[in-house]
């Protein structure tokens, strides 16, 4: 007989993975209340490496062509399509899916990965503008990622709630934190590491497993974060007005579906910013 | 100047003795054989079939049975991840393409592997993500694909023109048979082998070989929904006269004889790149080349000086030479064209320079030129001569300019060189041009709408604009 080799489930911060600084783990059980694993439990100053290592990686992943990034959201799609058994038994052991459910979830979060690609070179042809002024002017329009997202992922969906949530933020250049579902992380964990061999830069995402509770307040009420999406929080009206401090654009909880193939255009548009810019013309 | 030894990559692309047509996921049995040639060496390289309208009906059927029973109830999600899985072959066959392509073509390889190629990658990654968001494309919801698309594209980027077609007539849902160039049919051919290795169902693209017959039997076949054709003005204008009275829907991009106009405040020396790179890319094989220099005439000597001493550091020769600048001129016709017509701009007053260079004993050949005093009326001014020719006009102010840039039935690009951002965007206001350049030439992606005003064409490929081309509104 051979013993199995279990994986340790830690975090993914900067491209690397590393426990949390506090040293503190949490138990992930699956569906019958069974231990499957101890995973890392983010505390404040993960969170704040995180941020950290977000805003590093920012100004590089919107400074490559939308081209470049669409290439690597689609290289996504590739590696989780390569590694689908993987997800299909972590899904269906933490939520008690079936195979056959927790495939077509595998799915969608795939598609939903190659609907996104599809979007980074596309996003100003739709949601830009020329705008005809009354005047001598070239005058345009154009949308830009708003930079660092505080994220938190759905607490009931173990995989494609988690891609639903990362994905419309980075499609645009923005760097994403991201608090996993508390007991559903494991594939959120597992994602970190498709991430890591798709080209992605380290720290364009950032994944903390853990208690959104004890992570939310720190998250949303961290000065260098531009953007959150409050999902998968529980106390939603608090952070809102925490996020006011510091002008934050605010997704509330329920604002978009986040189950399917395919996410929603607005959703890009609402981690972005229009600039406009005016030059004369004239001989 | 260094002698470089011959490249060893001519064997990365080798070709079948004989090729039928790709019809319905599967070749046909060469018949009607004409051999296609290496344009620099004259060796031949393939036999290829010279299709009949018989060809084209069965060619036309498999695409109409394919948009009725599989491709036009394929969800867009689905049919853009075939057009993604095209985009990867076609980048992990990259290199072979751009051999097969110089190889058939005669343009350098540099221009091959880092330009042609890697456009049509883009072109295919591009529209694949617009095949699951038509209800983005501008036509309102659910808009629908015409039908079966008969596309005929031209010698000159064989394989990026092929791309600029099918992408976009695929992702909005379109089945398709392409005509390519009697001349260059091979990467349209290794083109049909990646559909194979990407299991795009059989009779989305079917590709037909041969001549102007065989385009004219495709354009014309009644059973086809919209006719998409890159090529001469001539051709397109019979195009247009045959289709017309039809519910065929059509784009045309057609020549150019584009402007290139450069100001005394001008970056004089990104500007001498850019009309070098404006005239000679691709030995001027290019519909929207600056082949009219318009420059001030306050820095029209300085400025020809500089010009010529740049065209003497071009390489003409050998197209597998990673270090050519010029190959060879794709057809003996297309080279006795462009013979022609510059002896005839010389005759009406032109002033005729070519730098000295070697000329290879085989192929065709045209040693970069211009022809300098040219008056508005020359031949060398008006007509499109498609080879490595630059005619250089001269004008006083910036009104002058226009008018002069504007003196053409073509109006498909221009260029404008100057530092001062006002007067070029007024510039570009007043020019009857599908696309502006400013300091900067021949610069194209998936994502900017390319086409013509007047003779030049209309419709456009590339962009949200160029997905227009193969949709209608949803009922």
């Amino acid at each position: 007989m051979r013993l199995d080799v279990k994986k340790t489930y830690k975090l993914f911060i900067a491209g690397k993975f590393p426990r949390s600084e506090s040293g503190r783990s949490y138990q992930v059980k699956d569906s019958k209340a069974n231990h499957v694993a101890n995973v890392a439990l983010a505390s404040r100053k993960d969170v704040r490496d995180a941020v950290q290592a977000a805003r590093a990686a920012q100004p590089g992943w919107a400074g490559a062509s939308a081209y470049n990034r669409g290439q690597v959201l689609y290289r996504i799609a590739e590696m989780l399509e390569g590694r689908r058994e993987q997800f299909v038994s972590e899904i269906s052991s933490l939520t008690g899916k079936t195979q056959k459910q927790a495939d077509a979830e595998v799915s969608a979060a795939i598609d939903s990965w190659v609907w996104h690609a599809g979007w980074t070179d596309k996003i100003d042809s739709v949601a830009g503008s020329m705008n005809p002024v009354a005047g001598p002017y070239f005058n345009i329009s154009t949308n830009q990622p708003t930079g660092v997202v505080g994220a938190f992922a759905p607490q009931g969906s173990a995989l494609v709630g988690f891609v639903n949530t990362i994905a419309p933020a980075i499609v645009s250049g923005n760097t994403v934190v991201v608090v996993t579902s508390e007991h559903l992380s494991l594939p959120a964990l597992t994602l970190g590491e498709v991430l890591a061999t798709s080209d992605l830069p380290g720290g364009v995402v950032n994944v903390l497993s853990g208690k959104e509770a004890e992570l939310s307040s720190w998250l949303v009420g961290h000065m260098d974060v531009n953007a959150v999406d409050l999902e998968g929080t529980s106390n939603p009206t608090e952070l809102e007005i925490s996020a006011a401090n510091t002008v934050k654009r605010v997704i509330r909880p329920g604002t978009y579906p986040r189950e399917g193939a395919k996410g929603n255009l607005q959703h890009i548009l609402d981690l972005m910013e229009v600039k406009t810019v005016w030059h004369p013309k004239g001989h | 100047m260094f002698d470089y030894a011959p490249a060893p990559e001519a064997k990365l692309a080798s070709f079948q003795k004989s090729y039928g047509h790709f019809i319905g996921g599967k070749f046909t049995k060469p018949a009607n054989l004409y051999p296609t040639i290496n344009p620099a060496t004259e060796e031949v390289l393939a036999q290829i079939s010279h299709g009949t309208a018989k060809d084209v009906d069965l060619a036309v059927k498999a695409a109409r049975s394919s948009f009725e029973k599989v491709w036009g109830k394929l969800s867009g999600a689905e049919r853009g991840k075939y057009l993604y899985r095209i985009a990867r072959i076609m980048q992990e066959r990259a290199r072979e393409l751009a051999v097969a392509e110089t190889l058939n073509n005669g343009k350098p390889i540099k221009e091959t592997r880092d330009f042609d190629v890697p456009t049509a990658v883009s072109w295919f990654f591009y529209y694949a993500g617009w095949a699951d968001k038509l209800d983005h494309a501008g036509l309102g919801h659910n808009p629908q694909a015409l039908g079966v698309a008969a596309q005929v594209v031209p010698w000159n980027f064989p394989l990026m023109m092929l791309a600029w077609k099918i992408a976009p007539a695929l992702a909005a849902g379109n089945t398709i048979v392409l005509k390519p160039s009697e001349t260059t049919p091979l990467s349209a051919l290794l083109f049909a082998e990646i559909c194979q290795q990407a299991e795009l169902p059989e009779g989305v693209v079917n590709i037909v070989t041969g001549f102007g017959d065989t385009g004219a039997a495709l354009v014309g076949h009644k059973d086809v929904n919209k006719v998409a054709f890159t090529g001469s003005t001539e051709v397109g204008k019979i195009i247009a006269k045959q289709v017309a009275g039809s519910n065929k829907k059509v784009t045309l991009e057609l020549g150019g004889k584009a402007a290139n106009i450069v100001f005394d405040d001008a970056p004089i020396d990104q500007a001498i790149e850019g009309v070098i790179n404006g005239i000679f890319f691709n030995q001027g094989h290019v519909c929207c080349a600056g082949s009219r220099l318009l420059i001030q005439e306050s820095i029209h000597d300085e400025f020809i000086k500089k010009l010529k001493r740049r065209m003497n550091t071009l390489r003409l020769g050998n197209p597998m030479d990673k270090n050519t600048d010029v190959g060879a001129i794709n057809s003996a016709d297309q080279l006795a064209k462009i013979k022609k017509l510059v002896k005839k701009g010389v005759s009406e007053g032109g002033e005729l320079w070519q730098p000295e260079c070697k000329i290879p004993r085989n192929g065709f050949w045209f040693a970069p030129a211009i022809v300098d005093n040219v008056s508005p009326a020359n031949t060398v001014a008006r007509e499109e001569i498609f080879g490595p020719v630059l005619s250089v006009i001269t004008f006083r102010t910036p009104a002058e300019a226009v008018t002069k840039a504007n003196n053409t039935e073509y109006g498909l690009s221009a260029g404008i060189w100057t530092e001062k951002g006002s007067k070029m965007l007024k510039l570009a206001d007043q020019l009857n041009a599908g696309v502006i350049w400013s300091n900067t030439f021949n610069q194209f992606d998936p994502t900017s709408p390319f086409g013509g005003f007047k003779e030049s064409g209309y419709g456009r490929e590339g962009g949200r604009q160029g997905l227009l081309s193969y949709l209608k509104a949803g009922k």
